[in-house]
């Protein structure tokens, strides 16, 4: 059997569910295999993408989807790539929303939490409706990381926001036409920037490559045969898995 | 869907021999790694060599290279263009440095330009930042921590997972620059994990002697992607990014030096012309040809649009004869298949696992290796555990990572893979992952030098696009290194470049009506176009009923 037998590419999945359900794209209905999520049943319908196609892999944002479900008066989201079709679904994609993003020069300001709300005063139109964390498709807690910014925890922030794709469905939905996945970047980098402490060994190491610490054993491995690099490969210490953080190597000549 | 009763069944097998695997991977008991011999005798079970999967060129500056077939049919291909009807004396843009690309290396790029005094256009063909990069999840290699690392072992690191094969420029380039890479991004807002007292945190991969992969919980290249994006959105009074609008072809001068491209808007069919003093390639890989069949874990637009365009320019190809298949895809469920799950699970101890519950291959090696074990597990031994959808997979042991690390350790490091589980109805810090290895990476790509410099005067490249920094394969955490050292480089490279050139010439695409003459000599009769853009998933049963013959315009 060769390697091809028994994978194959992502063009043939499509077909594999003989059983089949209603979706309404737009208003329009289809007939697609059930199992599949929206972003393949549409291209099973022979939908082609430009837009609202990305990663297809759940990070990247493009695809946001809303949907309604019959008898049901719920908004549902999810995004196409990671969404499983149900039958009467009615969904429409939102690729694109205009948001509002402030200009900002990270060197020049502190982190000082009033320089985010002077670029977004809008963060205090917040009406603490938590729309956003509802839509939102990553299961943040949108609000939770606006209320850390108003209350100048950046960090929490930070930390909330840390799974956020940027897909805009959160500012579709705000009352205070906000747009927090911008205003959670401009925090995440100012947390990550100005407030989290700096790798101090990442400094040394950057000069010490500077000095020219490590130029001659580098020169010499550029030099050397491929013959004498298979010699010295397999003899390089590892550093075990389960090693401390402060874990030294017995050979220290080229450190 | 959740995993059905028969595979259910099956866990309890690796249930019952995790105690003992776990016992001894705390005494550090490891399975063996390979030596380098034993190391080449499971390659043959890699996808690379089987001989009827690829054929040589018949055209252009890599003519008699044999490389997959779905890379030559791109290469054996006519421009989407007829270069008679382009009128090159109408500029629409004119600009600096012109970065082909929007992902890490071609944004890292446009930042560099851009601080040396260029103005800069990036052209996209999907929106900045839809990229490999974005989805790069497992960290970034760079030796910071001095006291057990250096540059010296990042080296022999990088040269042995590529089989000495690398070129050592570049290699140099990318060890002794990486850790300025990182300061660059921490210096940006980038969150890296940290100990609280601000030292970075750092894990094996497949191939590395020490702990030095960086990450951000785990979606590293999500969060240095949307940092240098929103830098370069920061500067949009020199940084124009042109969304949707991939270049289709370069253009060059009467003196054969790059002068611009061109780029079709693909939303209203447009072509439109860019003139440039400088040219940066940075259009990433080409997971999307989906080559010898294979799932992928590759962005939507990963169609080797770069590498077309330069070869009819002239730049010749490298390292293309290998391709990376990434160890760990997704094999079931189905709606995940392809998906890339990080290295960093193995990194953290989790064991690979046939369907007796064996451990059959130790998890940290290369890639290529670790990919041919599975393959060689699942098709020569017949070990490999059978999905509902007929294919066959071997277990990822992730409840082990909570087991070695703590309760709640899964759920907190790999929050993505956790969220996208648990959808399905899996719990992966209870239950393992099925896997199979997925086509992930170009290990080859344009020839280019540590400056970025291509054989094309005005053509620069970087990143995944260039070939010959991981040799014949690539070890974890080096791409989303190579993509910024490269990218800023690059960067540098034509911003310098830009500044010292004064005449740009009379603009032609003559290079393009050579190539297809030199199809035709070689008697190579196809009415195939590329770059491709994008994929067609467009089913059969859909193409039968697209009966349009005659073109026109949009409404087709």
């Amino acid at each position: 059997m060769s390697t091809t037998d028994i994978t194959k590419g992502e063009s043939k999945e499509t077909t594999s569910s003989k059983e089949l359900v209603s979706i309404f794209v737009m208003g329009k209905k289809y007939e697609v295999p059930k199992n599949l999520t929206i972003m393949k049943a549409m291209e099973y319908a022979g939908y082609k993408y430009i837009r609202g196609c990305g990663c297809r892999g759940g990070i990247c944002g493009a695809c946001g989807t809303v949907y309604r479900k019959p008898g049901d008066y719920h908004i549902y989201v999810g995004l196409a790539c990671q969404t499983v079709v149900e039958d009467g679904m009615y969904l429409t994609q939102l690729p694109f929303f205009p948001a509002n993003r402030a200009t900002y020069n990270l060197e020049a300001i502190g982190s000082d939490p009033e320089e985010v709300y002077k670029k977004y005063p809008e963060l205090f139109r917040c009406v603490a409706c938590n729309a956003c964390t509802k839509v939102c498709p990553m299961d943040i807690s949108v609000m939770d990381y606006i209320s850390a910014i108003k209350q100048g925890d950046f960090e929490k922030a930070t930390e909330l926001s840390f799974d956020c794709i940027q897909c805009g469905l959160c500012t579709v939905r705000c009352m205070g036409e906000m747009s927090q996945y911008h205003i959670a970047q401009m925090v995440r980098r100012v947390t990550g920037s100005k407030i989290k402490p700096k790798a101090s060994h990442l400094k040394t190491m950057v000069d010490n490559i500077k000095t020219g610490r490590y130029t001659k054993a580098i020169t010499d491995l550029k030099s050397m045969s491929e013959a004498q690099l298979r010699k010295v490969y397999p003899e390089r210490e590892m550093e075990p898995t389960e090693a401390p953080e402060d874990w030294k190597p017995a050979d220290t000549t080229y450190l | 869907m959740p995993y059905p009763q028969e595979l259910k069944e099956l866990i309890k097998v690796v249930e019952k021999t995790r105690p003992e695997r776990v016992a001894r991977k705390k005494k550090n008991e490891e399975v063996p790694f390979l030596s380098l011999e034993e190391r080449k005798k499971i390659l043959d079970y890699h996808p690379d060599f089987r001989e009827e999967g690829r054929r040589e060129i018949k055209v252009g500056p890599s003519k008699g290279y044999r490389i997959a077939h779905e890379m030559v049919d791109m290469l054996e291909a006519k421009s989407r263009v007829n270069p008679d009807l382009v009128d090159l004396s109408q500029v629409d843009y004119e600009t600096d440095v012109l970065v082909i690309g929007g992902g890490g290396a071609g944004t890292s790029a446009a930042l560099l330009a851009q601080e040396q005094g260029a103005k800069v256009i990036i052209a996209t063909k999907l929106r900045h930042g839809d990229a490999n990069t974005m989805m790069a999840e497992g960290g970034i290699q760079a030796a910071t921590k001095g006291w057990k690392d250096s540059p010296y072992y990042h080296y022999l690191d990088v040269m042995g997972g590529g089989h000495f094969k690398n070129i050592p420029d570049l290699v140099d380039t990318l060890v002794t620059e990486a850790p300025d890479v990182i300061l660059w991004l921490e210096k940006l807002g980038c969150n890296f994990s940290k100990f609280p007292d601000g030292t970075l945190k750092t894990l094996h991969g497949g191939g590395t002697c020490r702990k030095r992969m960086h990450y951000a919980a785990d979606i590293t290249g999500a969060e240095i992607m949307r940092t240098i994006r929103d830098e370069a959105r920061n500067r949009s009074q020199d940084i124009k990014v042109i969304e949707f609008s991939p270049a289709v072809e370069l253009i060059l001068n009467e003196n054969g030096e790059c002068a611009g491209a061109l780029l079709y808007n693909m939303e209203t069919e447009e072509y439109f012309i860019v003139k440039a003093k400088a040219v940066i390639m940075a259009t990433g890989g080409s997971g999307r040809l989906h080559i010898q069949n294979f799932m992928t874990t590759n962005h939507y637009g990963a169609t080797a649009d770069g590498i077309v365009i330069a070869y009819r320019a002239g730049v010749g190809i490298c390292f293309l004869h290998t391709v990376q298949y990434h160890p760990t895809g997704v094999v079931f469920p189905e709606q995940a298949e392809g998906i890339l799950i990080t290295e960093k699970f193995r990194g953290s101890g989790a064991n690979l696992i046939n369907i007796d519950g064996q451990q059959f291959v130790n998890e940290r090696e290369p890639r290529d290796v670790e990919s041919a074990a599975v393959i060689k597990e699942c098709v020569e031994k017949g070990k490999g555990i059978p999905t509902p959808t007929g294919k066959f997979g071997v277990w990822l042991d992730s409840p082990m990572v909570d087991t070695l690390s703590g309760e709640g350790t899964v759920e907190r490091e790999f929050p993505g893979k956790f969220i996208l589980y648990k959808r399905f109805g899996i719990d992966i810090s209870k239950e393992p992952m099925l896997i199979y290895p997925t086509l992930h990476y170009q290990n080859g790509g344009l020839e280019y030098k540590s400056t970025g410099e291509t054989t094309l005067p005005g053509l620069f490249v970087a990143g995944e696009v260039g070939g010959g920094v991981h040799g014949q394969n690539r070890l974890m955490g080096n791409s989303l290194l190579d993509i910024l050292v490269f990218g800023r480089i690059a960067g540098k490279s034509a911003a310098d470049y830009a500044k010292s050139r004064s005449d740009m010439g009379i603009l032609t695409l003559d290079h393009v009506r050579a190539y297809h003459k030199g199809l035709e000599d070689a008697d190579i009769e196809t009415d195939r176009v590329a770059p491709m853009l994008l994929p067609d998933y467009t089913l059969p049963h859909i193409k039968e009923r697209q009966l349009t013959s005659c073109y026109v315009g949009t409404l087709r």
